[in-house]
């Protein structure tokens, strides 16, 4: 069962601690997770830390799900980091800024691993 | 030792009685001496016009609502671009010009010196990183105390020397160089989203009145010895009516005592408070009983803040007016709330000859000038950006050497106009001597900076030198004012410091001008009661620490100190 | 020892109460600080030498300063369309430094607004902005909202420090002399903190603030029954209230920024308290990032007249958001290198953006190692600014202050390096003409 969400992106405290310490364990733990309220979780049927696959028009990936229940239903949240970036909206309408939220983007549980922050980037070079 | 003779000049420098005598002048190490060697360097001016540099003791030239003015308009940073040269940098802007094209564009009319007329202490650091980036001229900047909770909280107490006292730990922390007063108390009041209605209008809860706040500053100005009077934009600034409060204003000061060869009182931009009637309808211009009253009185400086027709970009202190000015423009609008000290607003707007406001607006500035009869009373200002941009006081300098110039920008205003203003009938033409006093002499003078080497050309001034390329003896101002513009627009030679910045117009060489601000001891009680207080503000009401606040003397690596006391 | 009033450079906060206790040149303490400052300024693990690669798939090798500085040189140098982007986490003196090498090197210089408070600009060309120091909205407000904002995750201490729970010479009562109304598409924790938090649904925060200024200027009869997932009676009640505050303050964020409508979000809020102003005393801020941020908008805009994204290519600045960002010059594949210098634009741009960067040289200036090391060919670590560094920063209220140094460090500053680049562009340059 896949789940349709809106998605955005946006800063964390322990995203920002580790701004200055991104190859570490703890950026990858502050910014490699998809925030999504426990009623979703349950309709897609995962587990706090079980994988899920985001996909957008614009690509997707892959990251641990974590319960956030100030979301309202359908909508979920990536950190502001790489992970976030595989799946946001380059295109900036003629205004500069691409779109980082409110893209359509639907859900899926999988047992492929979470990409490191190299091996992320690797894919783009 | 660098040496300079420039031979064969028509000079004109009033500080020195010198009226259009032909002669030499002798320049060593960037200043006027008597003579020089054979082996100096020699221009022959052949004849033409030789200034002191000019000097602008009122205009908007750096930090935060200049910038704010920037960020708001890349409309006006489109304008005027020049690309890099060996020399420059590139150029942006009209109205708020980039730093390096403010200081080029001064300097291209013979300008060496100007001064920023509205510094917050809180943001003085930001005026300092832009005054040290603009290239060539000698600045100074004047710090704001007309709505300051110290100022209020002293007056109130009617402490006079922990105001004074307050007044040199300002200029100290701001590096400034005398006293702005803006629409005193209203400032404050606009925290609120109100103003002060005139003179006797209590400042909401600091129940202290603009008259009081006026009359305070200026005996503390007096106490401190300060090379420059308090330095005052009015209140009911922009309002129809508003030259009964400003005649009142001036009474204020009548019987300060000035302790230097100055000025007690110098109101700024005098044409935006001379107007008459009760609203935009029966607007006229009340530039008549201001003139009549600096006539009668000498105690009191005024510069125009003359309106150019095209664009400008309103910037000021005077929160509430800008307010006004963009509810009824529909402009845009942006305000700038300095906490325990000022306000700040910032409106593009544009001047049409075809508005009979703006065209008895342009009139008012002009007569202000002509019906005066002491030219030394009245400096030539735009008030720049507010009133135009500076690079047009060519053209209003040909305005007032010229009736026929009036005349041909008379027919370009609509009728109205002159059944509300005097302008059409002043037959008056300055001559090549009361430009200089009105552009250099007098701004050096009200700003106390003649004894620091400014404004003229006697022996151990500064080496500021304008030479322009028009000889007064062969011209006819009162006609060939479109030759006059174009010289004075352009110099033929700027030198600042003996060295030449600008040769037929273009720049040459981009030295960095020093930046003048006062030192002054305090009454050593008052300090200490002024201290107390001030400690307390930082602990509860400042959002930065007071050991962050004072600009450090990084910011100004070209400081020209000057050191006063309390006497 | 311990150094006091010390400021911070985390976010835009500018926090400068800080205690930090130095031991042996060693931060070994950070009093004051919330905890991203205090992480910052107790340091990580950084890049210890410049490193260069031809193959960015290949291994670093280590080199000398001089070499990472002339490679990066003759790059920019021979660049036809290079990008110089970043600039937030360094000092007011790099910046204008990076302004000059943009002009030696005719290329676009940008900075990390342009994907934070970019569309705030744009709005401020649109409508300018009615704004104040943070002091004068902790000494006055009685009304306090969070758009598109989350400060307890983002500015830790904003509210503390502020814009809620500090006392003020009008609002002498703290958190009870003001009411906090939070607009967000979630339930943050700011939210959580609130009086009143209005749920808006993705991207429709353009129509709430239409409703707004409809019921501010006493037209709520043409306002439907719900507005962008809100309720008309709470629009109603909101928009009294905001008529009825004595000083409201509007502190917004990426949720207006990057929304659909992006600058339109801002113009359309601008209006909203511009018009308040009318009512009571009202201001809007954007809460900004990186802690000097604002200082790079200033320091271009005094330098160029323009806040940003000014392309130096036809001799004089050049601006034009949306051809001109960083964003757009990728994906249209125009830049031939990159410059990427006190931010990550490798961690923070969208993955295709980033892909252009991919096959172009990026040079690196940054004392870390960050998604942009992955993609560079040149690293050049440099100084931390304002923990190693003295000089000027803006907070997000753009006043200026002084940044402190409180350890010493052989690493060089990013002006010192801007400087050699800058002088061995000119050499190459002037070799060639």
């Amino acid at each position: 069962m896949n789940l349709n969400a809106t998605f955005i992106s946006g800063r964390t405290v322990n995203q920002g601690c580790n701004l200055e310490n991104k190859t570490s364990q703890a950026y990858f733990d502050a910014a490699a997770y998809c925030e999504m309220n426990s009623k979703d979780a349950s309709s897609l049927g995962v587990e706090p830390g079980n994988n899920v696959k985001v996909t957008t028009d614009h690509g997707s990936v892959v990251v641990p799900m974590a319960i956030c229940d100030g979301n309202p239903d359908g909508l979920v949240f990536i950190p502001m980091g790489p992970w976030a970036n595989a799946v946001v909206d380059p295109d900036t309408k003629g205004c500069g800024m691409p779109g980082f939220k409110g893209l359509s983007a639907v859900v899926e549980p999988t047992d492929e691993k979470a990409p490191t922050m190299p091996e992320l980037m690797a894919r783009l070079k | 030792m660098s040496e300079m003779l420039i031979k064969n000049a028509t000079v004109y420098d009033p500080i020195n009685n010198i009226n259009g005598d032909k002669m030499d002048i002798a320049v060593k190490d960037g200043k006027i001496v008597d003579s020089v060697t054979g082996s100096a360097q020699t221009i022959d001016a052949g004849g033409r016009l030789v200034y002191p540099g000019g000097v602008d003791a009122h205009t908007h030239i750096a930090g935060s609502k200049v910038n704010v003015g920037r960020i708001m308009r890349p409309d006006d940073s489109r304008l005027n671009n020049k690309p890099r040269t060996k020399v420059t940098r590139p150029r942006t802007g009209y109205t708020v010009p980039n730093v390096y094209s403010m200081g080029y564009g001064y300097a291209e009319m013979g300008y060496t010196t100007a001064f920023e007329a509205a510094v917050p202490i809180l943001k003085a650091r930001h005026t300092h990183e832009e005054l040290e980036k603009i290239p060539i001229i000698d600045k100074g900047g004047l710090t704001l105390f007309g709505s300051n909770w110290m100022v209020m909280d002293a007056i109130r107490e009617d402490d006079l020397d922990r105001l004074a006292a307050y007044v040199a730990w300002g200029l100290l922390s701001s590096r400034g160089w005398g006293v702005k007063i803006v629409n005193p108390g209203g400032g404050e009041a606009w925290g609120f989203g109100k103003n002060v209605s005139g003179l006797d209008d209590p400042v909401p809860n600091f129940e202290v009145t603009p008259r009081q706040i006026i009359r305070q500053l200026a005996e503390a100005n007096e106490k401190l010895n300060l090379p420059h009077s308090i330095h005052l934009h009015c209140n009911n600034l922009g309002k129809p009516g508003n030259y009964e409060t400003t005649l009142a204003t001036f009474d204020v000061c009548k019987d300060i005592k000035s302790k230097r060869d100055r000025q007690s009182l110098h109101v700024t931009h005098v044409q935006f408070n001379a107007w008459g009637g009760n609203h935009w309808g029966d607007f006229e211009s009340k530039a008549e009983p201001i003139a009549d009253y600096l006539n009668k009185n000498d105690f009191l400086t005024i510069d125009m803040g003359q309106l150019v027709f095209g664009s400008a970009t309103t910037m000021t202190a005077d929160g509430p007016v800008q307010y006004a000015n963009a509810r009824l423009l529909k402009a845009r609008w942006s305000n700038g709330d300095v906490e325990l000290e000022d306000a700040s607003g910032v409106t593009p707007l544009e001047y049409h000859p075809q508005s009979y406001i703006h065209g008895i607006m342009w009139a008012i500035g002009l007569e202000l000038a002509l019906l005066t009869k002491d030219p030394w009373q009245v400096l030539m200002t735009t008030d720049h950006p507010n009133g135009g941009p500076y690079v047009n006081y060519p053209m209003v300098m040909t305005m007032l050497m010229s009736k026929k110039r009036r005349e041909k920008e008379i027919a370009k205003i609509a009728e109205k106009t002159f059944e509300r203003t005097s302008i059409a009938g002043i037959d008056k033409e300055l001559d090549w001597y009361d430009i200089a006093i009105k552009t250099r002499a007098t701004h050096a003078k009200v700003l106390g900076i003649v004894e620091h080497g400014k404004g003229h050309l006697g022996v151990g001034a500064d080496a500021d030198i304008a030479i322009y390329d028009i000889k007064p003896d062969e011209t006819d101002a009162t006609t060939e004012y479109d030759k006059v513009e174009a010289a004075f627009r352009y110099a033929a030679y700027t030198i600042k410091g003996g060295e030449i910045v600008v040769k037929d117009g273009e720049i040459t060489a981009t030295p960095t001008g020093k930046t003048f601000w006062v030192k002054s001891t305090a009454p050593a009680d008052g300090y200490d009661r002024m201290m107390e207080d001030l400690k307390m503000k930082f602990k509860n009401y400042y959002s930065v620490s007071m050991a962050n606040y004072m600009v450090q003397d990084e910011y100004v690596e070209h400081p020209y100190v000057v050191e006063t006391g309390y006497q | 020892m311990i150094i006091k009033d010390v400021l911070c450079p985390f976010c835009g906060c500018l926090c400068d109460d800080l205690a930090v206790e130095v031991e042996n040149n060693k931060v070994v303490d950070v009093k004051h600080a919330c905890k991203i400052g205090a992480s910052k300024i107790m340091g990580h693990d950084r890049i210890k030498a410049p490193m260069m690669r031809d193959d960015k798939n290949g291994e670093f090798r280590e080199v000398s300063y001089d070499e990472a500085i002339n490679e990066s040189a003759k790059i920019l140098a021979n660049s036809k369309r290079p990008l110089l982007y970043g600039w937030a986490s360094g000092l007011c003196e790099m910046m204008a430094k990076g302004i000059l090498l943009n002009e030696e090197v005719g290329g676009i210089i940008d900075n990390t607004a342009s994907v934070c408070h970019g569309p705030s600009v744009l709005g401020v060309h649109e409508k300018g902005i009615p704004t104040g120091t943070l002091g004068q909205f902790a000494n006055r407000a009685d009304l306090v909202v969070f758009w598109g904002c989350n400060p307890v995750q983002a500015h830790p201490r904003h509210m503390s420090r502020y814009s809620v729970f500090t006392k003020g010479f009008f609002a002498n009562k703290g958190r009870k002399s003001r009411k906090v109304v939070v607009f967000d598409v979630r339930k943050t924790d700011t939210a959580e903190m609130a009086d009143e938090y209005v749920q808006v649904n993705p991207g429709e925060d353009y129509l709430v603030l239409s409703a707004l200024r409809a019921i501010v200027a006493d037209k709520a009869d043409v306002v439907p029954d719900s507005v962008g997932g809100v309720p008309k009676e709470k629009l109603v009640e909101l928009g009294e209230a905001m008529k009825a505050a004595k000083f409201g303050i509007v502190y917004f964020g990426m949720g207006l920024t990057q929304s659909r409508g992006k600058y339109k979000n801002i113009d359309n809020a601008i209006s909203l308290i511009t018009e308040l102003n009318a009512h009571g005393k009202h201001s809007i801020i954007p809460m900004r990032g990186h802690y000097n941020v604002g200082g790079f908008g200033q320091v271009c805009a005094w330098e160029t007249g323009y806040a940003g994204a000014v392309d130096m290519s036809r001799g004089t600045p050049y601006y034009n958001p949306g051809e001109t960002c960083s964003n757009d010059l990728l994906m249209r594949e125009e830049i031939d290198a990159a410059f990427v210098i006190a931010a990550d634009a490798g961690a923070h741009f969208p993955a295709q953006s980033i892909a252009r960067m991919g096959k172009v040289p990026v040079i690196q200036i940054d004392p870390f190692h960050n998604p942009t090391t992955e993609m560079a060919n040149i690293v050049i670590p440099t100084k931390v600014s304002g923990v190693e560094l003295e000089g000027t920063a803006y907070r997000m209220d753009c006043v200026s202050l002084r940044m402190r140094k409180l350890v010493d460090v052989d690493f060089p500053s990013d002006e010192e390096v801007l400087d050699k680049i800058i002088a061995k562009v000119r050499e190459i340059k002037g070799a060639s003409s």
